[in-house]
């Protein structure tokens, strides 16, 4: 399996590398040593390496420096650092600068192997897709994510530099303004991209289910369980779990969170046998868990554990000049999928957009773009098209329901209702619209 | 000259039956006869106060020092916890198309591990890895066959599910 990887071990103690250099060679790898950084460098400046093994405290240069010179070689190596336990902080800086991860020395056997066979997966699969290789600073899947103000732009450099570690995030940011896609984008720019993204909603599940949810239950573990089931967390095994409103967890999860954390590894409820699982944490919150942690009521230890990198997602209203571009970028993705032809938006409406606080935010905004054109002329979005020219206050006249049938009978004229095209357009499935058109009894108009 | 000899060099007590049975399966493994020898090395000399644990290192330079004329590979046998500084234990190891090994059933023991002591399983597991040592010395690396002795493994439960015994592949590629 580890055909053709290379490893390239840097210690400055020599029975450190001896050690490692005979462990890998044993298993095939292709390996080299360096007694200093600067020994390291030249031989990374020379041939790519796809494992670099640095220890973190090493005289003349230290392992962080050493790692920032890498990267600045522009070098795809994935870097582990290796540290004693009492510098595990350093480690964690380490982290925040992109490293994959960090062992503490000794290793455990088991636990050596797991990080390299994993590394070397990911190695594996990212040298497969040819696209990777000339993609290195431009970001994927982030096409959702618009936004040019200097706070955007210090979002989306994070996502870039936490991509390519290990390390645990959590996302902060009120609701609606995209943390999920920001989790998909630290995600998909990952080296675990080509493994699961699974999504818990922690706040919508009571306790036992979301035990049951994230840890999997054994066939008869409780009243209702007739079948083994996977947990998320079992499901994520390579790639990543994000989990959504973490501080609606109560204590008792709380406790059992962390210890998946520190051991990667679980029990199905009701199950016996120990599940081992590599997977990567991104939380995301809209409380200020800090205070949380003061106030007693979320625990220290998991909140140090969680939060080895905090993104901030701003509000739309610290971010005012990202309006027109996220106003552009709503009315291309409705017009389009409605298949309508792009409309314009005046400039008084847009004004007025700008000078709205937005309490929900990017998924507000994009609410108010979507609705807009639904009920428009089709040609520019007015001020009137928008429900908070006069008050915050959404019951205008028309009903969800009105706008719905009006929209869905656009569409269903629109492409000569072709119900396969139409339910596309709509993003729903067929059936779907079949009991729509039911409900508002939609009928075909005549035309020629 | 002498026919060359693979050599267990025991260090503590080990019962006769077991080591014969050992050595009946290294010498069908690697073709080579086996000779068994009692070391004297002074294991204290060894061992690390703070981790409570004796050196691997240090012990198999001190395998690969002794020397026997007619031996074509020396492998080391304790029975203590042995490790090297930057793994937390090791059942064994071998420089690698060298001439020596050591192997340990400490870590071997299900004793080790909350289970109910089991001699026969312990003695399989010893074997296991004594071969996979040799077989290092041997030129081998890690093989990915699931029964072969090669596979590496970090676990007790590894050593259970492969065989004592060289796939094909291993056999053929075997460096005498
Ligand atoms: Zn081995
Ligand atoms: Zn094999």
């Amino acid at each position: 399996m580890p055909e053709n990887i290379s490893i390239l071990i840097v210690d400055d103690e020599e029975s450190v590398r001896d050690s490692l250099y005979n462990w890998f060679i044993e298993d095939g790898y292709i390996v080299e040593s360096a007694a200093n950084a600067k020994e390291a460098l030249l031989k990374v400046e020379s041939r790519n390496f796809d494992i670099i093994l640095a220890d973190i405290k090493m005289p003349g240069m230290d392992g962080l420096e050493m790692h920032r010179r890498i990267k600045a070689l522009n070098n795809n190596s994935i870097v582990i650092v290796m540290t004693a336990f009492s510098s595990v902080d350093t480690a964690v800086q380490a982290l925040k600068d992109g490293a994959y991860d960090y062992i503490t020395k000794p290793f455990d056997p088991d636990d050596l192997s797991h990080l390299i066979r994993n590394a070397s997966k990911q190695i594996k699969l990212s040298v497969e897709n040819e696209v990777l290789k000339n993609k290195i600073s431009t970001l994927e899947n982030i096409d959702d994510i618009i936004g040019r103000s200097d706070a955007m732009v210090k979002v989306l450099n994070e996502v870039e530099s936490v991509s390519n570690s290990n390390s645990s995030v959590i996302i902060t940011g009120e609701s609606g303004t995209g943390k999920e896609l920001i989790a998909r984008a630290i995600h998909f720019n990952s080296p675990r991209k080509y493994f699961p993204l699974v999504s818990v909603h922690c706040g919508a599940l009571s306790e036992s289910l979301l035990e049951s949810e994230l840890f999997g239950h054994d066939k008869g573990a409780f009243t209702g369980a007739m079948f083994n089931r996977k947990g998320r967390f079992e499901m994520a095994d390579g790639g990543t779990i994000f989990l959504d409103e973490i501080a609606t967890i109560s204590s008792k999860m709380q406790v059992e969170l962390l210890r998946v954390l520190e051991t990667k590894s679980f029990m199905r409820v009701g199950g016996n046998k120990e599940i081992k699982s590599d997977f990567r944490v991104i939380c995301a919150t809209n409380r200020e868990l800090l205070k949380m942690v003061e106030s007693g009521t979320f625990r220290e230890d998991l909140y140090y554990r969680l939060n080895v990198v905090n993104i901030i997602i701003p509000p739309i209203r610290e971010r005012v000049d990202d309006i027109p571009l996220l106003v552009d970028h709503f009315i291309k993705k409705y017009c389009d999928a409605m298949g309508r032809d792009l409309v314009m938006i005046e400039t008084s409406a847009l004004n007025r957009l700008k000078n709205f606080e937005f309490p929900g935010n990017v998924r507000e905004l994009e609410n108010l773009i979507e609705r807009a054109i639904v009920i428009g002329n089709g040609k520019e979005i007015r001020l009137r098209d928008l429900p908070i020219e006069k008050s915050i206050n959404y019951s205008s006249v028309e009903s969800l329901d009105e706008l719905e049938h009006k929209h869905i009978q656009d569409i269903l004229e629109k492409y000569n209702w072709n119900i396969t095209y139409a339910a596309k357009a709509l993003n729903v499935n067929r059936v779907t619209l079949y009991n729509k058109i039911k409900k508002y009894n939609l009928k075909r108009t005549k035309k020629q | 000259m002498d026919e060359q000899k693979i050599f267990l060099i025991t260090n503590g007590i080990f019962e006769q039956e077991c080591l014969k049975e050992i050595a009946k399966d290294i010498t069908r493994e690697f073709n080579f006869p086996v000779s068994i020898y009692e070391g004297s090395l002074d294991l204290r000399e060894f061992y690390d106060e703070v981790r409570r644990q004796y050196d691997g290192n240090r012990l198999l330079k001190e395998i690969e020092k002794m020397d026997f004329p007619d031996a074509i590979k020396k492998i080391g046998l304790f029975r203590n916890d042995i490790y090297i500084p930057i793994l937390t234990f090791i059942f064994g190891q071998a420089i690698y198309k060298g001439n020596s090994g050591i192997a340990s059933l400490y870590r071997l023991r299900n004793e080790q591990y909350g289970m109910k002591p089991d001699e026969s399983k312990l003695l399989d597991r010893f074997k296991k890895v004594i071969i996979h040592e040799l077989g290092h010395t041997f030129g081998l690396k890690h093989c990915y066959v699931p029964t072969c002795v090669m596979r590496s493994g970090t676990y007790v439960e590894h050593l259970d599910q492969k065989n004592h015994t060289l796939c094909k592949t291993c056999r053929s590629l075997v460096d005498r």
